[in-house]
């Protein structure tokens, strides 16, 4: 049932993400490009999934388990650190250069750009680049 | 600056917002877990971890949902005039970013700000900023 709902959710996220547009890079950058003509419908979009999701995300904060009796896996940091900002602030110019971040470079795979390949392969490159850096600094400090 | 009314899509980008916000809802409510798609890649890349398989589904139903959207219309046209160099550029930065700060549009944007987490909001606002940043400056005095 858990393998269901997940498959489902993926399914309503990609299509919400093609209903709004925002799985067309070119509409994400006229967002990001403030000096010129504005093309807002980003805001909306956040706007839009963050009325909806709320209460329910809300709901999870006080329950330890889901529904279907999974455990509750929420954040559980609340420190407002350097990682935190400096990642953010490198994945923000990431996003800027092409205007794709993960959802619709995972969403738009099998529409055959070839350019989403090449960025998604390289999203790919640098999850396990971060993957090597952190084992390496762990076994480092524990050494 | 000047609103684009021509490319301006409201009510679309409203109800596909609305359309996420339900799918981040049905994964939290049902599967107790976080819809962010870094997240979710990050764990899929790390074979056999906690959760793979219900991680690889969702993002296996996001991969086939341009398929079920063209068995009724047409897809949405997609353009992206980045050059390859800088698509490998943006990704690195995309994954490495993402991993480090933990989340992106989805995880810290949507998810994070719906359940008021104060570190999504920092990290939502540092992306938002360099996003901005860099396509002006991409556009504007790089001029690519």
């Amino acid at each position: 049932m858990l393998k269901l709902t997940a498959f489902i959710a993926g399914l309503m996220f990609g299509l919400g993400l093609l209903l709004a547009g925002m799985a067309n890079p070119g509409k994400v950058l006229a967002f990001l490009d403030v000096s010129k003509a504005w093309d807002p419908s980003l805001a909306l979009v956040m706007l839009g999934a963050i009325s909806v999701a709320a209460i329910p995300l809300n709901w999870a904060r006080r329950h330890s388990r889901s529904l279907l009796n999974a455990r509750m896996q929420l954040p559980v940091k609340s420190s407002l650190d350097v990682r935190l900002m400096g990642g953010s602030l490198v994945f923000g110019v990431g996003w800027g250069i092409a205007g794709i971040c993960p959802g619709p470079a995972v969403a738009l795979l099998l529409t055959w750009h070839w350019q989403v390949l090449i960025f998604f392969l390289a999203v790919v490159a640098g999850m396990y680049a971060f993957s090597f850096l952190e084992s390496r600094h762990a076994s480092r400090s524990e050494g | 600056m000047s609103i684009d009314w021509i490319n301006f899509t409201p009510w679309s980008s409203l109800c596909g917002g609305a359309l996420i916000g339900l799918a981040v809802s049905l994964f939290v409510l049902a599967n107790g877990r976080i819809a962010g798609i870094s997240g979710l890649l990050g764990g899929v890349l790390q074979f056999g971890s906690e959760g793979w398989s219900e991680k690889a589904l969702f993002l296996f139903g996001l991969v086939i949902s341009p398929l079920l959207w063209g068995a009724f219309t047409v897809l949405p046209e997609i353009e992206i005039d980045t050059e390859w160099p800088a698509l490998i550029l943006a990704g690195l930065l995309v994954g490495v970013g993402t991993r480090y700060g933990s989340g992106c549009t989805s995880g810290h944007g949507v998810c994070g700000i719906s359940r008021r987490s104060p570190r999504s909001l920092l990290a939502t606002a540092c992306f938002m900023t360099s996003g901005f940043a860099t396509v002006y400056v991409t556009r504007h005095i790089l001029g690519a």
